[in-house]
C-alpha cells in the first residue's frame, strides 16, 4: 500500500495529462497528413509532402515570428533586468507590493489590455491625436499596423514573466557576496559583472523560456496592433483551424512549430537543469 | 532552491534591510533607476487606467476611443447586451469548475512528487514541464484535432477540460514547494499518538500544505478566467468573456466591457491583498 501511494495520488492528474496532453499531439500528428475537406471529411493518406508544402507557404510569417519572438525577449530583458534588480536590492519592506504592482496586469484580461493599447495607440486616439494637434507629429503618422506596435504589445504583455524569475535568482544572491567582493577591491562594475549577473543568469534564462516560447506562438498582439504586413505564424494557425477548416495545413503548422519549440525547449532545459526551470517557471 | 523558502524570505521584509550595508546617501544612479521602474510600472498599468476611465465616458459613438464627458450611466446599463452577460457568466462557471477540479489533482499531484520517491517521478515532471512550456496555440490545437477526430461536441465540457490542462501542473509545483518543506516527523508524532492515516492527513498534513493549495487555486482561477487562445481552439460556439471582446474589437467595445473588467480587476487586486497578507500572517 506504502508503495502505491504516489501512484494513487499521481493517477487522476497524470491521466489528465496523458488523455488531454499526450495523445492529442498524436492526432494532430495523425491528421497533418489527411486529405479531405471539411464537407467530405478526411481520409489517412500519410502525405508527408503537406511538411514541405506549408513550410515553403509561409516561411515568412514563420520566420517573422521567431524574429518578433526574438526581437521581444530581447527588448524584455533589457526592461525587466533593471527593475527585478531595483526591487531586489532597494526593494526594502515593500518588495512583496512591488511584486503585486508587477502582476496587477495579470488582473486584467490579456485581449482587453491588448484592445486597450489598440486605443491608446489609434491615429485619433489618447496618445497621437494632441501630438497630431500640436504639430509635433505629421498628421499620417501612426503607430497601428507596425511592427513596432506589435512587438511593443508582445513585450507589454510578457514583461512580467520576464521581471519575476530574474527578481527570484537576484533575490537570491547573499548581500555578503557583494560585500566580499567589495572589500577584496572590486569595483562596482566588476562586483556586478563578475559576482550579481553570473548569479542571476538561472532567472534570465527561465525568463527568457517564459517570454519567448509565447511571443513566438502569439497571435492576439498580430492580430489586434498589426497589419497585413505583420501575420505571424500563430495567425495562420488559428485561421486556417477556426476559419478556413483545413485542419491538415494548421495540424502540419502547429506540428512544426510545437517541434520547433520542443527541441528548443528541452535541449535548453537539458543544459540548465528540467526541475530548475519547471521551478522557475512556476513562480 | 524550492519555492518556499522565497516565499519565506518574501514574508519577512524586515530581515534583508538589516543585512544589507548602511551606506551614506542615496546616490545619483539609484535615484534614476528608481524613476525608471515607477516609469515601467506606470506603463505597465497605462491601458488598465484607460479601461477603468472609459467605463465612466459619457460616449455617443460606437467606438469609445475618446474622452467625453463623466457620466455613471454604464453602470446602471449593465446588462444591455444579454450576449455579454451570457459570456461573462460563462467564463465564471468555466473558472470555477476548472478550479475545483484542478486543485483536487494538482494537489494530490503536488503530494506524491513533494513527498515520495517513485519511479515514473522524472516522466511525470517531464510531462507536467511540458505542460507549462508549450505554447497555449499548440496545445489549444492538439486538443482540437483530438475533439475532432473523437467527433466530440466542442462547448462548455471541452473548454474545462483545456483549462483543468493548462493550469494543472502550476497547482501541482506550487504543493509540491509546499509539500517538500514539509516536517516528516510531525506526522510520525501524529501516528504514534495513534491517529489514523486519514485523521494524519487532516489535521496535520493538509493544514501545513493549505498555502500552497490555495495560492494553487487562485493561480488556476486567474489563468482560466483570463485565457483565450485555448478557449477560442476549444469552445465551439461558446462565447466567454475575452472571446466576446475579441469579437468586438472590429466593432468597437462599448463601454460595458470596460465597466466588467474593472469589476473583474478589482475583485483579483482584491484576493491577491488579501492573500498577501494573510500569508505573511500564516509564514
Amino acid at each position: 500500500m506504502k508503495r502505491l501511494a504516489p501512484y494513487l495520488l499521481i493517477l487522476p492528474g497524470g491521466l489528465w495529462l496523458l488523455i488531454f496532453l499526450v495523445v492529442p499531439m498524436v492526432f494532430m500528428a495523425s491528421v497533418s497528413t489527411q486529405e479531405g475537406d471539411t464537407l467530405n471529411g478526411f481520409v489517412q493518406t500519410f502525405n508527408l509532402s503537406i511538411y514541405g508544402d506549408v513550410l515553403a507557404q509561409y516561411r515568412t510569417q514563420f520566420l517573422r515570428s521567431v524574429g518578433y519572438g526574438l526581437a521581444g525577449t530581447a527588448v524584455s530583458i533589457a526592461l525587466a533586468y533593471p527593475v527585478a534588480s531595483w526591487i531586489a536590492f532597494k526593494g526594502g519592506a515593500r518588495k512583496s507590493t512591488y511584486l503585486l504592482l508587477v502582476l496587477l496586469p495579470f488582473f486584467v484580461s490579456f485581449v482587453l489590455r491588448t484592445v486597450s493599447w489598440k486605443f491608446l495607440l489609434a491615429d485619433d486616439g489618447l496618445l497621437l491625436a494632441p501630438l497630431k494637434s500640436a504639430g509635433l507629429v505629421s498628421g499620417d503618422f501612426h503607430v497601428l499596423q507596425t511592427t513596432v506596435a506589435v512587438i511593443g504589445g508582445l513585450v507589454y504583455n510578457y514583461l512580467p514573466f520576464m521581471i519575476l524569475p530574474i527578481y527570484v535568482a537576484l533575490e537570491r544572491v547573499d548581500p555578503r557576496v557583494i560585500e566580499a567582493a567589495h572589500d577584496l577591491y572590486a569595483s562596482g562594475r566588476a562586483a556586478f559583472t563578475r559576482v550579481v549577473l553570473p548569479l542571476s543568469l538561472p532567472g534570465v534564462f527561465a525568463g527568457v523560456l517564459m517570454t519567448f516560447v509565447p511571443m513566438t506562438a502569439d497571435y492576439v498582439n498580430a492580430g489586434i496592433l498589426g497589419g497585413p504586413e505583420n501575420t505571424m505564424i500563430g495567425n495562420i494557425i488559428q485561421t486556417e483551424y477556426l476559419v478556413n477548416g483545413d485542419y491538415p495545413t494548421a495540424s502540419a503548422l502547429s506540428f512544426t512549430l510545437m517541434a520547433v519549440m520542443l527541441i528548443g525547449i528541452f535541449a535548453y532545459a537539458k543544459a540548465l537543469g528540467t526541475e530548475n526551470v519547471l521551478e522557475a517557471a512556476a513562480r | 532552491m524550492s519555492a518556499s523558502d522565497t516565499m519565506v524570505t518574501a514574508a519577512e521584509p524586515g530581515a534583508e534591510e538589516g543585512a544589507r550595508p548602511a551606506r551614506p546617501g542615496i546616490r545619483l544612479g539609484d535615484r534614476l533607476l528608481k524613476v525608471y521602474v515607477w516609469a515601467v510600472l506606470a506603463w505597465l498599468f497605462l491601458p488598465i487606467a484607460v479601461m477603468i476611465a472609459f467605463g465612466f465616458n459619457d460616449t455617443r459613438s460606437k467606438s469609445n476611443i475618446n474622452w467625453q464627458g463623466f457620466t455613471l450611466k454604464w453602470w446602471t446599463r449593465l446588462g444591455e447586451y444579454p450576449e455579454l452577460t451570457e459570456a461573462v457568466t460563462n467564463s465564471l462557471n468555466i473558472a470555477l469548475l476548472a478550479t475545483a477540479i484542478t486543485t483536487v489533482l494538482g494537489t494530490l499531484m503536488g503530494l506524491a512528487l513533494g513527498r515520495y520517491r517513485f519511479r515514473g517521478q522524472g516522466a511525470t515532471n517531464l510531462v507536467m514541464f511540458a505542460a507549462i512550456a508549450s505554447p497555449e496555440l499548440v496545445m489549444g490545437a492538439s486538443l482540437l484535432s483530438l475533439f475532432i477526430s473523437a467527433g466530440a461536441q466542442t462547448g462548455f465540457v471541452t473548454v474545462v477540460i483545456a483549462h483543468v490542462l493548462f493550469s494543472l501542473s502550476f497547482v501541482a509545483v506550487t504543493v509540491r514547494a509546499r509539500a517538500v518543506g514539509l516536517d516528516r516527523s510531525v506526522e510520525e508524532a501524529a501516528r504514534d499518538l495513534g491517529a489514523s492515516p486519514w485523521t494524519t492527513f487532516w489535521r496535520v498534513t493538509f493544514p501545513a500544505i493549505l498555502p500552497g493549495v490555495v495560492s494553487g487555486a487562485l493561480l488556476a482561477f486567474a489563468l482560466s478566467i483570463d485565457d483565450f487562445v485555448i478557449t477560442q481552439f476549444t469552445s465551439g460556439s461558446l462565447q466567454t468573456f475575452p472571446l466576446w471582446i475579441w469579437g468586438a474589437t472590429r466593432m468597437g467595445i462599448p463601454p460595458q466591457v470596460n465597466i466588467l473588467g474593472t469589476l473583474i480587476f478589482a475583485l483579483g487586486v482584491a484576493v491577491a491583498v488579501v492573500n498577501t497578507l494573510t500569508g505573511r500572517r500564516r509564514t
